[in-house]
This record gives structure tokens, sequence and C-alpha cells, in this order.
């Protein structure tokens, strides 16, 4: 079931930044905010949570230094210890730099898959566009029609802060598809 | 209204006054109208060098690695030579993308792109020489799994440092794509927006994985890009430290020094910024990027050559004082022989090029003159290959016992696998200019505001810029 939104479009980072901090201090939900680039302290200024990306990248490193070091022993020092030239058969100094590889190789690897994952992006997957040019040069904010929203309220804000074009859209909405664009698109 | 202040004495980094939509214009035109004539010529003549080497490596496995010039005593001649000189060529890549990304430098924006893509295609340049000096390339998966022979299966051995850089660099060639590859989406995304033919709707809609310009998105995307940027700067700096183990671990006079270390990581990031300067200011050229790549980047990275450069001389000169404060014997006569020996002219061709050749960006017009850069950028690049061939080949050429000693001359099977890498190197880079964004357009549009800025203060700050450039 597609959900109301309530968009304004932008055409200044500076602009949509101070336009999301004044919706947030008005008590409007956001739904999402779309911006060409990363537009920097609007996360925060949305009132997004510190991303989860970073114990991904903890518990993943941790693994490939688990891996790493538990392989070298086992195949130096278990299965078959090797007399290099009467050196220690578990030698830890000689481990540590596959053990820095890998510990990077799984955490690095398992980061970026990690993120697509909690973007929720994958090959194949269609982008949904509220405006043609939200990869271009457009700041998109869609507020949540929802019991907290006040049209009027929101109107006032975007337009305090130059909104170029404000709609009525819903979340089934897409700018790249004219047939899904008619059906969820009355302005 | 503005959240940024921006200061007038910063130089713009993109030197025109740019709208964003401009900016992607700018930057998606070169890959989606018809390519230019200059284009076809550089892609052909790299395609059939290309094919040439391919050829000749063939030609090298099927007769065998007796078509190079190594003989018993110098067992490294071309081959690790090469090797070493494309994995330093891939350390600008990640030096520019993590390193100045961690430093908050935001010149990096315009040149972080290809500077990664050009840390690929050298890495895997590099791996070419490894594998093909196997002899019996095919066999080898059987090394890294356990060995089957007559005492059972025998493992690979973890001290060797050998075994250290299969490790080293397989990580950073896949973290450097992974790295890569994330920051490419939203730029893919942006040319997936405007793609009219349903192929590239396809191929780019793909490769885009459904990016939006989500904030929700943006949250992980910055804080993986960072994550990336930290785990990739101790990695670039392990990459040629395990490389220079490789030699450091021996017991070879010249090569057995604990200086390696840094003294490799040094030549790796001279040489690779000499190579990107080297392909922007040809890209820059025939792309017409001159906004984007201008004289801020370049007399940017003239300093860092300039630094790097100065580290990698005080290296050689370092090198020289050990051999003789050691007061071993063996370690002395390997430097006098290199400088005054049968290969004297392999090292001072290096010191010429990578000591003397650089000091030229002292000069702050120098630094921003393209051509002076270009041809200093050359000279750079032939001066630290022979780095790689002093280091190499004249520690071994004369050794502990005077009757084995030899002189070691390439064949014509070298030179052109020499000659081709470069093909391969530059026939990659031509097909990333045509298919890919050359240019991070999104990075580049978080930095135009404060261009924007700039010109429109011009005129006010032209007096302070002129105090602030006599300063």
């Amino acid at each position: 079931m597609p959900k109301p939104l309530f968009v304004g479009v932008f055409g200044d980072e500076d602009h949509i930044l101070d336009a999301v901090k004044a919706c947030r201090a008005a008590g409007l939900d956001f739904h999402d905010v779309y911006t060409p680039f990363a537009v920097h302290g609007l996360d925060r200024a949305m009132g997004l949570p510190f991303s989860k990306v970073t114990w991904v990248t903890f518990c993943c490193g941790a693994l490939g230094t688990t891996i790493a070091l538990s392989g070298m022993s086992y195949a130096s020092w278990w299965d078959w210890p090797l007399n290099v030239g009467g050196k220690e058969a578990l030698p830890f100094p000689a481990f540590v730099p596959i053990t820095f590889e890998l510990t990077v190789l799984v955490g690095g690897v398992c980061t970026m898959l990690g993120m697509f994952a909690l973007c929720m992006l994958f090959p194949g997957k269609k982008a949904k566009m509220l405006h043609k040019g939200q990869t271009d040069d457009k700041f998109v904010v869609a507020l949540k029609v929802n019991d907290k929203f006040d049209e009027k309220k929101a109107r006032a804000i975007f337009e305090q802060f130059h909104v170029e074009e404000v709609a009525h859209r819903d979340t089934d909405y897409d700018a790249n598809d004219e047939q899904a664009a008619k059906a969820g698109g009355a302005a | 209204m503005g959240a940024h202040v921006y200061s007038v004495m910063r130089e713009p980094l993109v030197t025109e006054k740019k709208t964003l939509h401009q900016i992607t214009h700018d930057v998606c035109h070169s890959i989606e109208g018809k390519p230019s004539l200059l284009w076809w010529l550089g892609f052909l003549t790299t395609g059939a060098l290309t094919l040439y080497a391919v050829g000749v490596m063939f030609y090298q496995m099927y007769t065998g690695i007796g078509t190079w010039g190594l003989n018993k005593t110098v067992g490294w001649g071309f081959d690790i030579t090469n090797f070493v000189f494309w994995i330093g060529i891939g350390h600008a890549g990640t030096l520019i993308s993590a390193v100045l990304f961690l430093f908050r430098q935001k010149w990096r924006t315009s040149i972080n792109r290809s500077a990664e893509a050009m840390t690929l295609f050298a890495v895997l340049c590099a791996l070419i020489y490894p594998t093909i000096h196997m002899g019996r390339p095919w066999l080898g998966p059987l090394w890294i799994a356990p060995y089957p022979n007559l005492r059972g299966p025998l493992w690979v051995n973890f001290r060797s440092p050998l075994l250290w850089d299969v490790f080293a660099i397989s990580t950073y060639f896949t973290i450097s794509a992974c790295f890569w590859y994330i920051g490419l989406v939203p730029d893919l995304a942006t040319v997936r927006d405007r793609a009219k033919h349903w192929l590239r709707k396809l191929f780019y809609g793909t490769l885009s994985l459904g990016w939006n310009g989500s904030t929700r998105n943006w949250n992980h995307y910055e804080v993986a890009y960072m994550i990336f940027a930290g785990l990739s700067t101790p990695l670039v700096f392990s990459v040629h430290t395990i490389v220079s183990m490789d030699f450091a671990t021996s017991v070879i006079p010249g090569w057995h020094t604990t200086i390696f270390p840094p003294y490799f990581v040094a030549g790796a990031i001279f040489s690779g910024f000499a190579m990107v300067l080297t392909l922007l200011l040809i890209a820059r050229k025939t792309m017409r990027l001159e906004t984007y790549i201008n004289a801020v980047h370049m007399d940017n990275m003239g300093k860092i050559i300039l630094l790097t450069g100065s580290l990698v001389g005080l290296a050689y000169g370092t090198e020289f004082f050990v051999a003789w404060y050691s007061g071993s014997v063996y370690e002395g006569f390997a430097f006098i022989n290199r400088a005054t020996g049968p290969f004297a002219w392999s090292y001072w061709i290096m010191v010429s090029c990578n000591v003397i050749s650089p000091q030229i960006l002292w000069f702050r017009k120098m630094r921003r003159s393209p051509l002076v850069l270009f041809i200093m950028s050359i000279f750079v690049n032939i001066g630290m290959w022979f780095e790689r061939f002093v280091i190499i080949v004249t520690s071994l050429h004369r050794d502990y016992l005077p009757s084995s000693w030899a002189y070691y001359t390439m064949t014509w099977v070298e030179f052109s696998e020499l000659i081709g890498t470069f093909g391969i190197f530059f026939f990659m880079f031509f097909v990333f200019i045509r298919f890919l964004p050359g240019i991070a357009f999104g990075e580049v549009k978080g930095v135009n505001k404060f261009a924007q800025k700039h010109h429109d203060d011009h005129a006010a700050a032209s007096t302070n810029k002129a105090e602030a450039h006599h300063a």
C-alpha cells in the first residue's frame, strides 16, 4: 500500500540543510531526503542515528584476524611443523603481515557488502526517483503525510528556504517510469 | 544563510563558475557522445600492443624462461623490476583516494577516480610478471594449496616475505577495487538517469544497484567510505613494505638494508604521482577537463613529488653512508660497484632522473606549467624504473664469488613484455575513460559551492589574494 508524501524540491545544498533543520524543529516526520552528493551534516540534521556499518567492519575484521592466525598456526605448527633454519615452528612475528592483510581483506569486503545490505541496494534493483534531477542537481525533501503532518507549516518552511517545486506524491511514485509516475503523482 | 565558511585565500578547485548540472554534463558528455578520433587512435594503438604482449607471453611460456636474458648470477632482471615498478605506480591512487581523504584534502576530488583506476590497472600489470615468471603458471594454484609430494601434504612457508607478498598484493587489489566501486555507485546512478538507450540503462542500472541519492543511504555510505579510507591507508604502506622485504630479508649486500620499507614506500608514491601526472595531463587536454584538473591540482601534486623525490634522494645517500659506516667490506663494495661498475650508466640515469630533475619543482611557476610537469613526470617514470633495475641487477651481478660475476642484457622478449605492459595499462585506461565517469563528479559537486562563492567574491578578494601570494 503506497503511503502519501509531501515533497519539496530545492536547488541549493545550503537551502535544503536549513529546510531540513526547520522541518525537524517543527516536528515533521521525514520519509527521506534525496541529494545528488553527500551534503555534510544532513544525516544528523534529519536525526538519523550513526551508521551500524562500523560493527560489520569490526566483527568481520576480527573474523579475518582469527582465520589468519588459526590457519597459519594449523598449517605450520599443528599439521606439519616445518624446520626452517632451526627457527620456531610458531613464529608469531612472522605471522603479523598475513594477519594484517587478512584482517583488512575480510573486514573491507564485508564492509562493502554490509553497507549495500544496510542500504538494501543490489544489482537489478530499480531506483525509485521522486524527481528526475535528484541524482544531478536537485535536492528533494520528502515528508511523511501522517498525524503530525501539517501542510500549511510544511509549505511555509519550504517557501522560507526558496523551494523550487512542491508536490503531493506517494511512495510508489517513480519519476523515471512514466506509468508509475501517473499513478502516484496527483500534484 | 550558508552553513559553510569560505576563505578567500584558498584558490577555487573548479576554475570556472559552473552549475551542478553543468558539472554533470561536462563529465558525462565524454562517455555519452561518439568517441573522439584521438581516443580511437589511442585505443587501437594500445589494443595492438596488448595483443602483441599476449603473443610474446605465449611464446615465452611455450619456449621457456630461457627466452629471457637471466643467467645463474642474475636470477632476477626485467621481470621483478617491472613487477616492483608497476606495484609502485599503483600506490599514488590509494594515497590520493585514502590518505588525502583522511587529511581532508579536498583537491583530491577531481583526480581520485582516475588515480584509483590507474592503481587497479597498474596492479594487474604487476601481477603479470610473477605469474609468467613461474614458467608454468597453470600449476600456480597448487602452490597455494597443500602441495602433494612424497612427504605428504606440504604447506607453504608462512615465514617467507614472498608469500606475504601474495597476500598483500591480492588484498591490495581487492580492497582498492571495492573502494573504487563504492565511489562509483552514486556517479553511475547519475549516468543511468541520463541514459536514453535501453542497453545503457541496463548496464548502468545494474552497476548502480538502484542508488537514488537517499540520505538514509548516504549515512551508511559515508561511514563505509571513511572506513575504507582508514583501512586502505595502512594497507598501502604495508604493501610496499612487504615488497621491500622480498629484498631486505635476504643476505645480498645492497638488499639487506633496514631502511628499505620507508625508502620503497616513498619511491612508490613518488613514481605513482609521476604516472598520475602523465595520465592526467593527457586526459585533461584530450577530454577538455582543464576546469576540473587545473593549476591547483598540478601545484599540489608537484609538491608531493618534490617531497617524496627528496626522501628517495636522502635514501640513496643513506645507503652509501651506511655502507661505509658499517665497515662491511661486501656492503661497501656493492655500493662502489653500483656507482662505478659495469652498470654505472643505469645508476647515473636513476640519480639524474630522480634526484636532479624534480629540483625544478621548487619553483611555483614550474609546478604550474603543464609542459614542464609532463616532461618532468616522464623523467621520473624512467628514473624510478631504473631505481628498481639498479637495486635488483647491480646487487646481484657481482656476488661473493668473483668467478661467477656476470653481466645481464635484456632480450627482445623482455623488452617486448615491458612495452607490452605499458600497452595493456593504457589500453585499460582508455576503456575506462570511455565507459565510466573519469572524474568523481559527485565529489566535485561537494566542493563546487566554495568555488562558486569564490567567483562571486572575486573582485573583493583579488587584493587579498595578491597579498597572500606574496606572503
